[in-house]
């Protein structure tokens, strides 16, 4: 295969599958298969997503949806790092910290939306905090065990070359720690957007969450669907997003250069 | 005067017209620009223990200063543990250790260590991590140290990308760039396939020369122990059981049979037969060396 071919293929090919569903469910509902009252054809999926883009209504819950789960998922990650790198980095900070870390990482956060409520009212605040709090462990978990696993070897080669403190963390830790970080960015990634949705869809008067319950009470199936299509894209995006920072930040890996194992 | 004369002797002195691998006219540029000989080593009995187990037993062993020194022994001798004692990153049981008559301690900037893996980082390029630790304008010296072991030109690559002897050149420039007045070297070639071998020995014997650093090998190796070095001592038990003066002229052909008759004898009281001419009067006697 030469490599001009191989690298179409590279960027087309995955999208084959998702294309033939969606032509697949195009011909159920057409032909009469599925009652389109129950699902709506990907068509009129796109005529409705075309009517909102055009009214300015999509841009704009998309916008605001975007800048809550960004804004949580900033500070969730900032948390579940330094978290990570105290418990990490100190037999301290793992015995003060890891223990109610994992206790609270157990609590389904969505449990926690009557007292989010109840404290920060339904303005952004709740969300933020819904999405910080869901965002938070999985890069908590990553770092700690990202820091943990880093070769001892490599340590005792940087402190017998003077390293310590703040040299030794930027030159040996973070970036020894950074393909496991990554890891968590990923699984953030993923959390973000569903605990958005989630407390979008119980209290907001904007969001993509807020679009999808105010379709529903009209019963627009096309508007519900297309949110769904959105969180699918939005999903993917962040995907992607992780995976440049990996291809990015760890060049020096081969596993990740050039996106394939060698 | 910048440091970094030690690596090029053109760089202080632009006039000179100097062969820049003539290790005689080094020598005199390096020591006026900065007097370095090598450490002089002085071990009084040391003794490390870990648990019931007595590593290194009253120990006691004086280097000269710029003397390469080759440890032998087998597995477990205490050998790798003497290396790490004097390299500071195992603490002393007792006893005591001096260069140049003040503790070791005090001289730490002075010792370097390399490892038996290379233990580059390996999300730093080859550059950087030869100028690791280091402050201020280091680019022009890490790649100064990297020509010295032949990589100038692997100064932008990553690690991963490099032979497991070339990861190895990259560790000694990476001890080099520090001037070490005492270089360690932890088995630093076993892993190595034989050729790569051969030119390590000839790229550490010339680094050797040419900076002259007080050198300690360890090695399983007996041939290459015979080859390099100045005097072998071979640990037995934690306690040194034969120190032995290697006086043959350099460069040495490698399995000439001086050197064979040599390794055959210190391979014989490495696998504990008796010697044929048994000349050492007990295990513990420590021979003075003469240079």
């Amino acid at each position: 295969m030469s490599p001009a071919r191989r690298r179409t293929l590279d960027r087309w090919l995955p999208w084959l599958v998702p294309l033939l569903i969606v032509l697949f469910w195009q011909w159920l509902v057409s032909d009469g298969w599925i009652a389109s009252r129950l699902l709506p054809t990907p068509l009129s999926v796109f005529e409705a997503g075309w009517r909102l883009s055009a009214s300015g209504e999509l841009p704009h819950h998309l916008l605001i949806s975007f800048q809550r789960a960004a804004l949580g998922f900033l500070i969730g990650a900032s948390i579940g790092l330094l978290l990570g790198t105290l418990s990490g980095l100190s037999w301290w900070g793992e015995k003060l910290l890891d223990s109610s870390v994992q206790m609270v990482r157990n609590v389904p956060h969505l449990a926690l939306i009557p007292m989010v409520i109840l404290w920060f009212g339904i303005d952004e605040t709740a969300k933020i905090f819904l999405v910080a709090l869901g965002t938070a462990f999985p890069i908590y978990l990553n770092t700690f065990h990202g820091i943990r696993g880093i070769d001892a070897d490599l340590m005792e080669m940087a402190r017998s070359y003077g390293l310590s403190g703040r040299a030794l963390f930027t030159h040996v830790v973070l970036p020894g720690a950074m393909p496991s970080i990554l890891v968590g960015v990923r699984y953030s990634l993923g959390l973000m957007w569903l605990t958005l949705i989630v407390a979008e869809t119980i209290s907001a008067s904007s969001g993509i969450g807020y679009l999808a319950m105010n379709a529903r009470e009209f019963l627009q199936t096309d508007v519900v669907v297309l949110t769904i299509v959105l969180y699918a894209i939005l999903g993917k995006l962040a995907d992607e997003s992780a995976r440049f920072l990996e291809r990015r930040w760890l060049r020096w890996n081969p596993a990740y250069r050039g996106g394939q194992v060698q | 005067m910048s440091p970094s004369t030690l690596f090029h002797p053109r760089d202080g002195f632009p006039e000179s017209d100097a062969e820049p691998h003539d290790s005689a006219i080094y020598r005199e540029i390096s020591t006026t620009s900065r007097p370095r000989a090598g450490s002089h080593l002085k071990l009084d009995c040391i003794a490390k223990r870990f648990g019931e187990l007595a590593v290194l037993d009253r120990l006691d062993l004086e280097i000269p200063s710029g003397q390469l020194v080759a440890i032998v022994g087998r597995s477990g001798c205490g050998k790798s543990t003497l290396l790490k004692l004097i390299a500071g990153l195992e603490t002393l049981g007792s006893g005591q250790l001096s260069t140049d008559g003040q503790p070791l301690s005090a001289h730490r900037d002075d010792t370097r260590l390399m490892f038996q893996e290379a233990r580059l980082l390996p999300w730093k390029h080859v550059l950087d991590n030869v100028g690791l630790g280091l402050a201020g304008e280091w680019r022009p010296r890490a790649l100064a140290a990297l020509r010295e072991v032949g990589l100038e030109n692997k100064a932008a690559m990553w690690p991963a990308q490099l032979s497991g002897g070339q990861r190895q050149r990259v560790a000694l420039a990476r001890a080099l760039i520090h001037q070490p007045r005492l270089l360690l070297l932890d088995e630093p070639l076993g892993a190595l396939d034989a050729l790569t071998r051969l030119e390590m020995h000839a790229l550490i014997e010339k680094l050797w020369q040419r900076h002259a650093f007080t050198l300690l090998l360890v090695t399983h190796d007996v041939a290459e122990a015979v080859q390099l070095a100045d005097r072998v001592i071979v640990l037995e038990d934690g306690r040194i059981g034969l120190d032995l003066t290697i006086p043959l002229p350099r460069p040495r052909e490698p399995a000439s049979p001086g050197l064979s008759a040599l390794e055959t004898r210190i391979l014989h009281r490495v696998l504990g037969r008796s010697e044929p001419d048994d000349d050492e009067a007990s295990p513990h006697a420590s021979r003075t060396p003469t240079p």
